[in-house]
């Protein structure tokens, strides 16, 4: 069970400003039933057309998503439109005592529509999370979820996010069959401006000496972390010029596929270090 | 506030009579049955009732029984067991809607270099068996196919399956934890070779689980160590669960018939109710042969993790296969492997029943529930298209 706050639960049990506005004046709609969750948010503004006299809110989603619509209509009422603007996703949540990381998604969803609506009643385009989105030429970086670059580097840069898993619970991207994983981790560094982790570059002409220090760095590095991830593990015994002795650990050890992982730790030894490498699995 | 439970497929309240069974078993009888003395013996001769309780409820020998910590551990055991007798064959059949105790591991397995066929269900969650046929050959090395689905209650032809596996020479391994006290067993005449079940989804504890051994199916085992198990499950028994477990299987053996007539019965009511009140409504799986006492309903235009909390206000505990409510962010595998209509995929709930269920139970349930969802929709843009259309 989630852990909400007192807050999160009040807003979910008695949601403010249910419903839609006849005459509104902005109307933000983001999300869609193939999601899972869904916002439409109505504005009405003073005759001036700067204030916010009224806000309410329709919601398809889970707990946390109706209480994020809730705070957020609360909250915008009777700021100006660039007042409402200012407001975070993160204002979002903490004025709800928290929510779970794993339903940051919800705070961002609100503090979206928002803009939608401030944007469209402008006449400005705006950088809309939605499969539509790709009409305007982003990159789509979730397919599952039709969320583009722009979208997930601004959330990113707003909530200081460093890992793909933080990004997939504050956006969802990432989330469904999980291929952009990896381009989402290329974003995560450009935006926090780090350099993506340099891959293993396969050397040139080599030493014995340093071909012998690169065969155990790609196996201490590469390899093994993939054999832990399933419970196994390999040792290096020995290497005689290009022939590298290994046995299996653990899981590996006995298994009945290791004459497959043996293979694997060959081909990935050639990838990265030379090609006339062979691996062969000994006994001890 | 007092809890309506329709969570049993997650999990089940240990029997009294269980608990009565298992509880000198911790501060008194605590011997090790392994021990040569009086006060071990005692233990093992318990235990060895206790195997037999099992082996009467499954209609099997008590040698055929392999206590283990929990379903995914039978299921971890079996499959591994198959591969390693069999190193030459590299291929595995199971299902798009197994529980990740067999999918999970599969997957991993794919990723080893073994060929893993998932095999597809229908609407209904019915897996066509001219794809198993099209599927198995020589190198198929053990097909792993659950008993009865944990999310729908939809129920699989275990024997015409272990039928078409018997005539290739493959092992055949069933996740029975959702079935055993709710289906009639019989390994005396059956084409199973493996079959994994779980204490805790019928009224023994949580920690406790059993493999199903056919006799003279050739067998590694998982965990090594001690002579336990007649070495093939290592590990210092669990005593006051195995024993637990015992009763609980004896106590099945007595409830099957209320399973399949009073407690069905009550879901069926349920159903029919829910389907009657509240418009644009679906049993998943409602046409498929399903456990009795299961039933998965999803409810348009609403999600599901909404609809439990509201229902948890009136103490109503059921579960849901919408994404909210795990952590992650898609609709269950199964409701997707039967392509359950996006507009209701989020909207399901599993209400699952034991024989501790009242009609007042469902009566609650059967009030509660539609003005829940009436609300939902009201809240939800696409709810009040619906609602006013």
């Amino acid at each position: 069970m989630w852990d909400y706050s007192d807050k999160v639960k009040e807003h979910f049990l008695n949601p403010r400003n249910v419903g839609d506005i006849k005459d509104a004046d902005a109307v933000g709609e983001v999300g869609s039933l193939a999601c899972g969750d869904a916002l439409k948010l109505f504005i009405k503004l003073d005759d001036k057309k700067e204030r916010i006299l009224n806000a309410t809110f329709q919601t398809f989603g889970c707990g946390s998503a109706i209480a994020s619509s809730s705070a957020l209509t609360e909250m915008i009422k009777g700021k100006t439109l660039d007042e409402a603007l200012q407001i975070t996703n993160k204002e979002i949540a903490d004025f709800l005592g928290g929510l779970p990381e794993e339903k940051m998604h919800c705070s961002v969803m609100g503090q979206e529509a928002l803009e939608v609506a401030i944007a469209k009643f402008r006449g400005v385009k705006v950088e809309l999370h939605d499969h539509e989105h790709a009409e305007q030429g982003g990159e789509i970086v979730c397919k599952c979820f039709g969320l583009t670059d722009q979208f997930l580097k601004k959330v990113i840069a707003a909530n200081k996010l460093h890992t793909a898993e933080q990004v997939t619970h504050f956006t969802k991207a990432g989330g469904g069959c999980g291929g952009c994983i990896p381009r989402i981790k290329e974003i995560i560094a450009e935006v926090l401006g780090e350099k993506p982790q340099e891959e293993h570059k396969r050397p040139g002409k080599l030493t014995n000496l340093r071909k012998m220090q690169l065969i155990q760095d790609v196996l201490e590095k590469e390899i093994k972390p993939q054999l832990w991830a399933d419970g196994g593990d390999l040792e290096l015994i020995d290497i005689a010029g290009n022939a590298v002795q290994i046995a299996f650990r653990k899981a590996c050890a006995g298994c009945a596929s290791s004459g497959f992982t043996a293979k694997f730790v060959e081909q990935k030894l050639r990838d990265l270090v030379s090609d006339d490498i062979s691996v062969e699995e000994v006994e001890e | 506030m007092k809890e309506v439970y329709l969570d049993n497929n997650a999990t089940t309240k240990v029997d009294e009579a269980v608990f009565e069974e298992m509880r000198p078993y911790f501060c008194e009888l605590y011997g090790n049955p392994s021990s040569m003395h009086f006060f071990g013996g005692q233990v093992q001769k318990k235990v060895d009732e206790a195997r037999n309780r099992v082996a009467v409820l499954l209609g099997a020998l008590p040698e055929e029984i392999i206590f283990s910590a929990c379903g995914t551990e039978s299921d971890n055991t079996a499959i591994r067991s198959a591969l390693e007798i069999f190193p030459e064959k590299r291929h595995i059949i199971t299902t798009r809607v197994e529980h990740p105790a067999v999918l999970t591991m599969c997957r991993n397995l794919a990723k080893r270099g073994y060929r893993v066929t998932e095999l597809n269900v229908d609407n209904e969650g019915r897996i066509d068996l001219g794809e198993l046929k099209r599927a198995i050959d020589d190198d198929t090395v053990v097909v792993s196919i659950m008993y009865a689905n944990n999310e729908t209650g939809v129920i699989f032809p275990i024997e015409e399956i272990g039928a078409i596996v018997k005539e290739k020479g493959a092992l055949f391994h069933t996740d029975a934890v959702q079935a055993v006290g709710k289906i009639p067993l019989n390994m005396a005449r059956s084409t199973i070779d493996m079959l994994s079940l779980s204490g805790h989804k019928l009224h023994a504890p949580k920690g406790i689980g059993a493999l199903y051994l056919r006799k003279g199916v050739p067998f590694r085992p998982f965990l090594v160590g001690g002579h336990q198990e007649k070495n093939r499950r290592a590990g210092t028994e669990n005593t006051a669960s195995i024993i637990a477990l015992g009763k609980a299987c004896e106590l099945a053996a007595n409830f099957i018939e209320d399973e399949n007539t009073r407690v069905r019965s009550m879901r069926d009511l349920l159903e029919k109710e829910l389907l009657d009140l509240i418009p644009n409504g679906r049993i998943n799986g409602g046409k498929a042969e399903r456990l009795p006492n299961t039933l998965s309903i999803a409810f348009e235009f609403v999600e599901g993790e909404a609809i439990l909390l509201l229902l948890s206000e009136h103490g109503i505990c059921a579960s849901s296969g919408s994404a909210c409510t795990s952590g992650s962010l898609e609709p269950s595998h199964v409701l997707r492997a039967m392509g359950v209509p996006f507009t209701c995929a989020h909207g399901s709930i599993r209400f699952s029943l034991s024989r501790f269920n009242t009609e007042a139970d469902i009566e609650l349930v059967i009030r509660e529930l539609p003005p829940i969802i009436r609300r939902l929709r009201e809240l939800s843009p696409f709810g009040r298209e619906f609602l006013s259309a």
